[in-house]
């Protein structure tokens, strides 16, 4: 009975943290000179409007739910996992450089494929472990790490779209020669997204959401993100815990890379993690360590940034309004839950 | 000021942590509180301290209501608290630390503060350095700086959660002697402790809790035996001391020399055998804790080789310390031993050295249960170690040290603990030893609970360690003699 009625309040306070978002974005709307109403349908259709539309957003979806997925894992350990931009983009770049390899082999599609998500998973790995390793020997705060190695990323792969793989002739911003289809993972006729894709978002939220419920390694990793101290005291190695979690955040981030790769661009372009990196901390911190929530939160987050595509041409307004509305949502689920906590202690105190 | 408590009642959740208490408190009188761990001694402090807020109940200052809804609306009203467990220090100096949280001027002058900083430790004879680093004071040096503190804020009521736990002899006559000056004055003294002597010698007046609720009053002259039946609802015996039937050698120490950036200990030698339990006394920093340190593994000694049954370790680190079965539990449990936000049920998990990947969640359940039943721990297997009062998070550390142990090396193993607990505890520790065959170590500064349970005494002074000396054979006096620093030309 008791339970049930915090349950309610929780929800009561989860819906008014977005009613506090929307209010604030209508705001903002309404400053730009725009008809808010009109912004917000043309959000939902242009996310849910149709199958077409909303195959679109889970192109986008499985990416930011592998990222996010990673970023829980650092989170439990107690780190800011920044560094997952570049991780992205290494994902990517390995996963381009095999198919460059192989493309003209003999080998069959799919073990090429294989190959080059695998080591797109190798390459994020190895860029956070890079994060790490700057953490754990260097000192470096994983924070300036990561910050750091992105900007190494963004770099790395200028310079690979224009130098040593540019397109026959030029090098262009439009990125590297497109991969023959057959390199494609395979897409549902006429729609742009890959199933493969889909699949392979839930099959690692569920691997993580085993491993950091159901097993040694989560529990121990939770621990380390409490208090890295008492955790050593009970025999935790807890820099090797830490160093884990970096990998395994850092192969689900190269996986990311290696979808946008095989299923979305075919090809490596300059901007290839689309940001999907920072959208996914917003996500992790939106569902405070609760993996089963990414799925919808990560939905929700795609749809917006799918939908306001289609803002400039109709509305006139720039498409960054979807990521006013995702800061904005997570400032006040976080200005929620701070209330959330004192109404929480005052009802304890009255009852 | 004169403190009066109507009906004061606290739960938390199914728990009640103070039932319906009344208490009044006269200006001038030092008030003692006694009972067991979890009676809700804390509870009730922190209620009048404004950290939580009951749910029932009136509060009185000098007759009149005051409603307190934090700690500074407390000192607001002339009531401070010195914590059982001494909150976070930020690395600030002395006078730093000193200074903030006051109110008024948002530039004060430093060197007006300083002079009343130390006009008013000298009425104490206190001589703290006001440039000193917080961090690398002594427990019993916050413990006055944080006094001097509230004395500065204005503080009438000054409330003291087991503050004796933690420091030595000398400090300890030190703060007695403050808390009389400051009643002399008029302020009113709270003094919560589990320790019958310190009450005894300090206390106008004593209130006893049990489960929550307030079960009797006594006023001087005491009579122990009635106080100790009044705490725990039963009689206690005190057991006498035992002998030891020594073992193989659990430790060897060869010429070891230690260092860090305060002292050197050493070349020491020494050879702890099966069954044997060392205490090691000393004024608080003089280099037990260090000695102790190098022996877990967590501070490698700079000469000399250390060996754990028989097994050269030296230069090892502590998790290879760990594993050949030498078990070591800190003084700081919130820092160093137990994981904030994991609940009692995940701490038995972490602990164990279970094979395997996934967690048998229903086993560690069974666990759990029967280790908060073993060590008397108040708590389901899925409470927070946050929410256990102080004792039982101390008894949650002992129930986490793995078994079985060649070496168990601990830091004030019974800090905190009521009486009964204590002898319990130690019942189970000497149990240890005699059927696993583990070696103890352990810091104490409470002398009697050295000579109570050792078999032999290392003394340090100033980093100078003494030969293993007889306990049977040493007294009280001798041993306090050593930790000042008399009597050492004999060795
Ligand atoms: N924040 C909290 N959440 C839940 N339970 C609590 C909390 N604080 C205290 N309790 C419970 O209230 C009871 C009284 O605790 P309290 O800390 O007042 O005991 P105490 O007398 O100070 O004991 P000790 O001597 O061990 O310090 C205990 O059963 C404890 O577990
Ligand atoms: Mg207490």
């Amino acid at each position: 009975m008791q339970r049930n009625k915090f349950q309610w309040t929780n929800i009561a306070f989860q819906l008014g943290a977005v009613a506090l978002a929307l209010g604030f974005t209508t705001l903002v709307l309404i400053l730009a000179d725009a008809p808010p109403l009109e912004a917000y349908k043309n959000l939902f259709v242009g996310s849910f409007g149709s199958i077409k539309k909303f195959t679109d957003v889970l192109v986008a979806w499985a990416p930011l739910m592998l990222a996010t997925t990673g970023l829980l894992v650092t989170f439990t350990a107690g780190l800011w996992n920044i560094g997952i931009e570049g991780q992205i983009t290494l994902g990517a770049i390995f996963t381009t450089g095999v198919l460059r390899v192989l493309q003209d082999s003999s080998a069959p599609p799919t073990l090429i494929l294989t190959l080059a998500i695998l080591s797109g998973m190798v390459g994020g790995a190895l860029w956070a472990a890079l994060v790490g390793a700057l953490k754990t020997f260097g000192g470096v705060n994983e924070i300036f790490g990561g910050l750091g190695m992105n900007f190494v990323a963004t770099a790395l792969t200028l310079w690979l779209i224009f130098g040593p793989w540019k397109r026959p002739g030029i090098g262009s911003m439009s990125g590297t020669e497109p991969f023959p289809e057959a390199l494609w993972l395979p897409q549902i006729t006429s729609l742009r997204l890959s199933i493969w894709s889909v699949v392979i978002a839930v099959a690692a939220l569920i691997c993580i959401y085993i491993l950091l419920k159901g097993t040694y390694f989560g529990l121990r990793l939770k621990a380390v993100g409490r208090n890295m101290r008492s955790s050593f005291i009970l025999g935790i190695p807890t820099w090797q815990y830490m160093m884990a979690s970096f990998l395994v955040c850092g192969a689900l981030a190269g996986l990311a890379g290696a979808i946008q790769v095989t299923a979305v661009y075919h090809r490596l372009i300059p901007s290839i993690s689309s940001g999907y990196g920072f959208l996914g901390l917003l996500v992790a911190m939106l569902v405070n360590f609760q993996a089963l929530w990414t799925l919808p939160v990560a939905l929700f987050f795609a749809a917006l940034n799918i939908g306001s595509i289609q803002l400039p041409i109709v509305l006139k307004l720039d498409s960054s309004l979807s990521g006013v509305l995702q800061g904005a949502l997570v400032l006040s689920v976080i200005i929620m839950e701070g209330v959330r906590q004192r109404f929480l202690k005052a009802a304890r105190e009255r009852s | 000021m004169n403190v009066e408590l109507i009906g004061i009642r606290k739960t938390f959740g199914p728990v009640t942590a103070n039932d319906n208490i009344h208490l009044r408190i006269l200006s001038g009188t030092i008030q003692g509180i006694l009972g067991e761990n979890g009676a809700g001694k804390s509870t009730l402090m922190k209620v009048l301290s404004g950290f939580i807020q009951a749910d029932q109940g009136l509060i009185l200052l000098d007759g009149k209501e005051v409603k307190i809804h934090s700690p500074a609306d407390a000192i607001h009203y002339g009531v401070g608290m010195l914590h059982q467990d001494p909150l976070d220090f930020p690395p600030m100096k002395v006078i730093e630390n000193f200074i903030a949280g006051s109110p008024g001027k948002i530039i004060p002058n430093a060197k007006e503060v300083i002079a009343r900083f130390n006009e008013l430790q000298r009425q104490f004879d206190f001589t703290l350095d006001p440039q000193a680093h917080v961090d690398r004071l002594t427990v019993g040096e916050r413990q006055q700086l944080e006094i001097l503190r509230l004395l500065w804020l204005g503080a009438q009521v000054l409330i003291l959660d087991e503050p004796t736990t933690g420091i030595s002899a000398l400090q300890k006559l030190k703060l007695f002697e403050t808390l009389r000056k400051l009643a002399a004055q008029g302020k009113t003294i709270i003094f919560v402790s589990h320790k019958l002597e310190d009450v005894e010698q300090l206390c106008h007046r004593v209130a006893v809790l049990r489960r929550g609720q307030l079960v009797g009053e006594a006023t001087p002259p005491y009579r122990i035996d009635e106080l100790v039946q009044m705490m725990f609802g039963k009689v206690v015996s005190f057991g006498g001391r035992e002998s030891y039937k020594p073992g193989e050698m659990a430790l060897e120490l060869k010429d070891v020399s230690i260092e860090d950036y305060r002292m050197r200990i050493g070349p020491v030698s020494l050879q702890a055998r099966k069954r044997e339990v060392i205490g090691l006394a000393g004024m608080e920093g003089s280099g037990q804790l260090l000695f102790l340190r190098a022996c877990t593994g967590l501070i490698r000694p700079t000469a000399g080789r250390m060996l754990v049954n028989g097994k050269d370790l030296t230069g090892k680190g502590y998790h290879t310390f760990l594993k050949n079965g030498v078990v070591y539990m800190p003084a700081s449990r919130m820092e160093e031993g137990l994981v904030p936000g994991c609940s009692l049920m995940e701490h038995f998990v972490l602990a164990r050295d279970q094979g395997g990947f996934f967690v048998d969640w229903e086993g560690a359940q069974k666990i759990a249960q029967e280790q908060i039943a073993g060590y008397n721990i108040h708590g389901r297997p899925d409470s927070t170690v946050e929410s256990l009062s102080g004792g039982n998070q101390q008894r949650t550390l002992l129930a986490l040290m793995r078994t079985p142990a060649s070496l168990i090396l601990m830091e004030h193993p019974t800090r905190g603990l009521d009486i009964e607990s204590t002898l319990y505890i130690w019942s189970l520790l000497k149990e240890r030893c005699s059927n696993q065959g583990s070696a103890i170590l352990f810091i104490s500064s409470d002398l009697d609970e050295i000579l109570q349970y050792s078999d032999r005494i290392l003394v340090f002074f100033a980093g100078r360690v003494s030969p293993p000396l007889d306990a049977a054979s040493t007294t009280v006096d001798q041993l306090g003699q050593l930790i000042g620093g008399r009597g050492w030309d004999a060795f």
